[in-house]
C-alpha cells in the first residue's frame, strides 16, 4: 500500500497515512485530486478505480470514506478486507465508532492503524492481538516514567 | 503562564468556526501560544502542544516549527511523549526534512528498550518512513530483532526489514540467515509478515528466488492447514481462516512456481483444493479465489487447472457484486493472449458488461472485447461494439473508434462491410475519431476500387445530414473530389443510386468552404475537391470562379491553394487533366506513412499537400545531378549507375516518379508554386526548334525566358509520334554540362499517341549563369509495338537567343 486517506463527505481529511516519501506539496495535491475523484463517484459504482499508475480501493462507511492506493500486484479484494478490518478495530476500540470519535481522537486512530499495518502491509491478522496491544500501550501511558536501561544490563 | 488548552478543547473550539477566516484566526492564535510554549522549553506540556500541532497540520496548516519538538518527545522517558513524538515524526519528519537523521540515535536506543511497546514504536517508525541512511545505520538492529523469540517484535521486525530492503537493496543478504526458521512460527502475525518478507526478497533477487523454492512444500502445508483446520475464532473472517495469510501465501507460491515445473507441480493439488472448496458467497472468499486464479495462470499449471481458473473468472463475471465483475474482467484481460480459446467461451458475458453502468467495468469490457475479436465473430462483435460506440461516454469514443478501425481492417469479411463499418463510426462518433484515421481511411477507400461509387454515395448522403464532424467531412470531401463523376453518373451497384447534379455537389462542397463548422483543414480538403472536379464535371466555369474567389482568402493555406489552382487554370491548363487524374491504388507504407509524407512535403513546399501520397523523392535541384550522373555529359565524368533498366524506370526512382503522373498535385504544385514566383511566361520570340526526329518520334523545343531571372531558360518539349502505334511508357531525360543546372518537371503524359493525335509536353528549366552555349544530351525510352526502345541524342542546335 502506498497511502491511506480517510475523509468526510465534504472532503475534509480525517487521517492520512503515507508509506512513500513525498513532499508536503505533492501530498496536498494528490489528496485534493483523489478526494475530488472519489467524491464524484456514484453510489452504484465499483470500489476500484485506476488513477495515475495506481489502483485505488475505496469504501464508504457512514460519513467517512476509506481510500487506499495499492500497487499493480496487490489484490484489490483483500484490500477491501483490510479496510474492513481497520473499521472493525476502530469500532471495537471506540465502541460503535462514528466520525466524531475519529475527529476528537485522531491520534488514537493512528495508534490503532500503526498496530495493524506497518510499511503498508498487515502486521497482525488477529483482531484480538491488535486490540490487546493497544490496550497495553494505553496502560503504559498511565505510568509516569519508564525505567530506562539498555537490554545489556538485564 | 496558564496551562495550554487541551487537545480536545482545541478541536472543539476550531470546529465552532463558521468561516475559513475565523478558523485561520483561531489557528494562528493557538500556534503563537504553542510557539512561545516551545521557546520556554516546557516539558510538561510539550506532548499536548505537539498533539495540537498535528491536528492543525491535518487541517492543512504549516507545522514545521514542531519538528524539533517531536525529536525531544521521542527522547523523553514518558511513554505518552514517545507515542506522540513518533506519531509527529511520521507526519512531519519524513526523509526529505533536514532534521530527519537526528532521529537515528533515538530510534536506535528505543530499538533496544526494555519495553516492547517502545521497541514497537521505533520499529514502526523506521519501517514506515526511514531514509536510506537511517536504514543503513539501523539494519543491524532490525536483523537482531528478526531473530527474537518475541513474536510481537518479530513480526514488526520482518516488515521493517522489508522497508530496509526496499530502501537499500544491497542489504538484503544480511537478512538471509534470519529467515531460516521464520515459517516454523505458529504465530500468524509472524507468518504473515515473514511471507511478505520472503516475497520481497524473491521479487528482487533471482538467487533468493532459487534459494527459497525449497520452501514450497512448507508453504503448501501451512495453506493446507488453514483450509482444513476447523473454526479458529481468532483468525476467522466469515468462515474462512486467516484470509490475509492465505492470499499472501498464494502470492508467494505464484512467484516461486513461475517458470519452474517442479514447484508448479508441488502446488497443483492445493491450488485445485482452494479453487474448489473456497466459499464464494462473501467478498473474502472471492479475494482468495482471485489470488488463486492469478497464481494458476502464472505458473506452469496443467491445462485442467487453467480451465478451472478461467471458469472461476467466468462465474465472477456473473456475480452481482460489481467489484467481483471488475476483477474478473481485469484478470481475463491478462490471460486473453495465452488462453484465448478459454476466454472466448465467455465472450457473450463480456459483451454484456459493455452495458454495465460502471465506467471502470465498461472500459475493461471494451478492451477485452477488442482482444476477443477474430475472423469468426467479427460481425456479431462489431454490432455490439458499434452499439457501444453510439451510447458510451465521450471518454471512450476515441479509443473505441480506433479499436473498431483496427479490428475492421484485420478481419473485415467483405469490402462493403468494411466501408459500412467505417461509415457508421464516422457518422456516430465522427468528432472523436483520431486525426490519423483520416489518411488511413482514405487509403482504404482508394484501394477498394469496386466500392468507389457506393462509398462516395454514402459519404455524400452523410454530408447532407451533418457537416459538423470534421473527420467525416474531410474523408467525404476527398472522396467526392476523387469520385464525383461516379456520384453524378447515377450508377451504383450496392444500393439504389441517387440522382444528383453537378451543381448540387458543388453546392455541398462550397457550403463546406463557407461554413463556420469547418476547420481550416477541412476547408483545404473541400477546395481541393472542388478543383479536382474541374476535370470530372463540366461546370468548369463555376469551379474557376470559386477558385479565384479564394485567391484572396485570409486563410493563408486556402489562399495558397487557390492561387496555385488559378495558375493551373490559366497557364498550365494543358497539364490540368493529368494532374487531377484519379489517384492510383496506394501501397500501404510503414505505419507512419502519412507522417513521413507530410514531413517530406513540408521540406519542399507545404503547398497543396494531399494527405496520402507515395513518398516523393527529394528536391528538384538534385534532379539535374542525377541526370548528369546517368547520362554523362561531355564535361562530366561518366558515373556508372546501378539503376535497374526496366523500361518504365530506366532513369531510376526519381525519373520514375516524374514519369508517374499519379504523383499529381503535391509535387506538381510545388513546381507550380516555384514557377509562379519566378516565372513570367512572356514569350520573347525565341524560335522553336526540332531537337530530335527519328523513327517517327519528333521532339520540338519551344522557349521562354524566365523573368526576372534572365539566366533561366524555360524549354517546353513537345513529343509527337507519327507511327501507327502508340508509344507508351514514354520517358524523356536530359542532361547538361556541369556549368549549367537543369530542372525537369513532370511530363503531361507518358503515352505519345500514334499518328500525331496528341503531344506529350514537358518543361525543362535550364540555369545558365555563365552564359555558355547551351548543349544538351537527351535520352528517350518508350515501348513501341511491344518492344522497348531506347535512344540517346545530342542537341546542339539551340538558337543563340536561348542562352545569350
Amino acid at each position: 500500500m502506498q497511502f491511506m486517506l480517510l475523509f468526510s463527505r465534504q472532503g475534509k481529511l480525517r487521517l492520512q497515512k503515507w508509506y512513500v516519501p513525498l513532499s508536503d506539496k505533492e501530498k496536498k495535491k494528490i489528496t485534493r485530486e483523489l478526494v475530488q475523484t472519489v467524491l464524484a463517484r456514484k453510489p452504484k459504482m465499483c470500489s476500484f478505480l485506476e488513477w495515475r499508475d495506481l489502483k485505488i480501493v475505496y469504501k464508504r462507511y457512514a460519513s467517512l470514506y476509506f481510500c487506499c492506493a495499492i500497487e499493480d500486484q496487490d489484490n484489490e479484494l483483500i484490500t477491501l478486507e483490510i479496510i474492513h478490518r481497520y473499521v472493525e478495530l476502530l469500532d471495537k476500540y471506540f465502541g460503535s465508532v462514528c466520525e466524531l470519535d475519529i475527529i476528537f481522537n485522531f491520534e488514537k486512530a493512528y495508534f490503532i492503524l500503526d498496530e495493524f499495518l506497518l510499511g503498508g502491509e498487515a502486521q497482525e491478522t488477529s483482531k484480538k492481538n491488535v486490540l490487546k496491544a493497544i490496550e497495553q500501550a494505553d496502560l503504559l501511558q498511565e505510568i509516569k516514567t519508564l525505567m530506562v536501561y539498555q537490554k545489556k544490563y538485564m | 503562564m496558564p496551562a495550554p488548552i487541551r487537545l480536545r478543547e482545541l478541536i472543539r473550539t476550531i470546529r465552532t468556526a463558521r468561516t475559513q477566516a475565523e478558523e485561520r484566526e483561531m489557528i494562528q492564535k493557538e500556534c503563537a501560544a504553542i510557539r512561545s510554549s516551545f521557546r520556554e522549553e516546557d516539558n510538561t506540556y510539550r506532548c499536548r502542544n505537539v498533539a495540537k500541532l498535528l491536528y492543525m497540520h491535518m487541517l492543512g496548516y504549516p507545522a514545521h516549527f514542531g519538528q524539533l519538538e517531536c525529536l525531544k518527545l521521542i527522547a523523553s522517558q514518558k511513554f505518552t511523549d514517545k507515542r506522540i513524538g513518533y506519531l509527529g515524526a511520521m507526519l512531519l519528519l519524513d526523509e526529505r526534512q533536514d532534521v530527519h537523521l537526528l532521529m537515528t540515535n533515538c530510534i536506535k536506543n528505543d530499538l533496544n528498550h526494555s519495553t516492547q511497546y517502545v521497541q514497537g514504536l521505533a520499529l514502526c517508525t523506521l519501517g514506515c518512513m526511514g531514509s536510506s541512511e537511517m536504514c543503513r545505520d539501523l539494519a543491524g538492529e532490525v536483523e537482531k530483532l528478526l531473530k527474537t523469540s518475541n513474536s510481537y517484535l518479530r513480526k514488526k521486525a520482518a516488515l521493517c526489514a522489508v522497508h530496509v530492503i526496499r530502501k537499500v537493496p544491497e542489504l538484503m543478504e544480511m537478512f538471509l540467515p534470519a529467515t531460516k526458521n521464520l515459517l516454523s512460527e505458529k504465530n500468524h502475525g509472524v507468518l504473515h509478515t515473514s511471507v511478505v518478507l520472503l516475497t520481497e526478497m524473491c521479487e528482487r533477487s533471482p538467487d533468493m528466488l532459487a534459494h527459497f523454492r525449497k520452501l514450497v512444500p512448507q508453504l503448501v502445508r501451512i495453506l493446507k492447514n488453514l483450509i482444513m483446520s476447523g473454526y479458529s475464532p481468532e483468525h476467522d473472517v466469515s468462515g474462512i481462516s486467516d484470509p490475509f495469510l492465505q492470499v499472501r501465501i498464494l502470492r508467494l507460491l505464484r512467484i516461486l512456481g513461475k517458470g519452474d515445473d517442479d514447484s508448479s507441480e508441488a502446488m497443483n493439488d492445493i491450488l485445485a483444493q482452494v479453487a474448489t472448496n473456497t466459499e464464494t458467497s462473501k467478498n473474502v472468499g472471492n479475494a482468495i479465489l482471485y489470488e488463486t486464479v492469478l497464481t494458476i495462470m502464472d505458473i506452469k499449471s496443467e491445462s485442467g487447472l487453467r480451465v478451472l481458473a478461467i471458469n472461476i473468472l467466468g462465474r465472477f463475471l456473473l456475480n452481482n457484486d460489481k467489484n467481483i465483475r471488475y476483477v474478473a474482467l481485469t484478470s481475463l484481460l491478462k490471460t486473453v493472449q495465452t488462453d484465448h480459446n478459454a476466454v472466448q467461451r465467455h465472450r457473450s458475458t463480456i459483451v454484456d458488461c459493455l452495458k454495465d453502468l460502471d465506467v471502470s467495468i465498461k472500459r475493461r469490457a471494451m478492451e477485452l472485447s477488442f482482444a476477443l475479436v477474430n475472423g469468426n465473430n467479427i460481425r456479431g462483435m462489431m454490432k455490439e461494439l458499434l452499439y457501444f460506440l453510439d451510447s458510451c461516454d465521450p471518454e471512450f469514443k476515441a479509443d473505441c473508434a480506433s479499436g473498431v478501425f483496427l479490428a475492421a481492417e484485420k478481419y473485415a469479411p467483405s469490402k462493403r462491410w468494411h466501408i459500412d463499418t467505417i461509415m457508421r463510426v464516422l457518422t456516430t462518433a465522427g468528432s472523436y475519431v483520431r486525426d490519423d484515421s483520416v489518411p488511413n481511411l482514405i487509403q482504404l477507400i482508394t484501394n477498394s476500387v469496386e466500392m468507389h461509387a457506393y462509398t462516395v454515395q454514402r459519404l455524400y448522403k452523410a454530408l447532407l445530414d451533418d457537416i459538423s464532424q470534421q473527420p467525416l467531412v474531410q474523408v467525404a470531401s476527398w472522396c467526392i473530389g476523387e469520385y464525383g463523376d461516379l456520384l453524378i453518373s447515377g450508377q451504383c451497384e450496392e444500393e439504389e443510386p441517387i440522382q444528383v447534379t453537378e451543381d448540387e455537389v458543388l453546392d455541398v462542397l462550397e457550403g463546406l468552404l463557407v461554413s463556420n463548422l469547418s476547420s481550416p483543414v477541412t476547408r483545404g480538403y473541400s477546395l481541393t475537391a472542388i478543383m479536382k472536379l474541374s476535370t470530372r464535371f463540366s461546370s468548369v466555369n463555376r469551379i474557376k470562379k470559386v477558385v479565384s474567389i479564394y485567391g484572396s482568402s485570409i486563410d493563408v493555406e486556402l489562399q495558397q491553394r487557390a492561387v496555385e489552382y488559378n495558375a493551373l487554370f490559366k497557364k498550365y491548363d494543358h497539364m490540368r487533366p493529368a494532374l487531377l487524374e484519379r489517384m492510383p491504388i496506394m501501397e500501404k507504407t510503414a505505419s507512419n506513412g502519412p507522417t513521413e509524407i507530410v514531413q517530406t512535403n513540408g521540406e519542399a513546399e507545404p503547398s497543396v499537400v494531399e494527405p496520402k501520397h507515395p513518398p516523393p523523392v527529394g528536391q528538384p535541384a538534385s534532379q539535374g545531378n542525377d541526370l548528369l550522373d546517368l547520362l554523362g555529359g561531355n564535361d562530366v565524368p561518366v558515373i556508372p549507375t546501378t539503376m535497374p533498366t526496366k523500361p518504365a524506370s530506366a532513369g531510376g526512382e526519381l525519373l520514375d516518379l516524374l514519369g508517374d503522373l499519379s504523383l499529381g498535385l503535391s509535387l506538381m504544385a510545388f513546381y507550380l508554386f516555384d514557377l509562379s514566383k519566378t516565372v513570367n511566361f512572356l514569350s520573347i520570340g525565341i524560335p522553336p526548334m526540332t531537337a530530335y526526329n527519328k523513327n517517327g518520334l519528333k521532339i520540338d523545343f519551344t522557349f521562354e525566358r524566365a523573368n526576372p531571372n534572365p539566366n533561366v531558360a524555360v524549354i517546353t518539349i513537345h513529343a509527337s509520334n507519327s507511327t501507327e502505334a502508340d508509344m507508351t511508357d514514354f520517358v524523356f531525360q536530359a542532361a547538361v554540362p556541369k556549368t549549367f543546372q537543369l530542372q525537369l518537371l513532370s511530363p503531361s503524359s507518358n503515352v505519345v499517341p500514334a499518328l500525331n493525335q496528341g503531344t506529350v509536353t514537358q518543361v525543362i528549366r535550364v540555369l545558365n549563369q555563365q552564359k555558355q552555349q547551351l548543349r544538351m544530351r537527351i535520352k528517350l525510352t518508350y515501348i513501341h509495338k511491344g518492344s522497348a526502345v531506347q535512344d540517346l541524342a545530342e542537341v546542339n542546335n539551340f538558337p543563340p537567343q536561348s542562352w545569350q
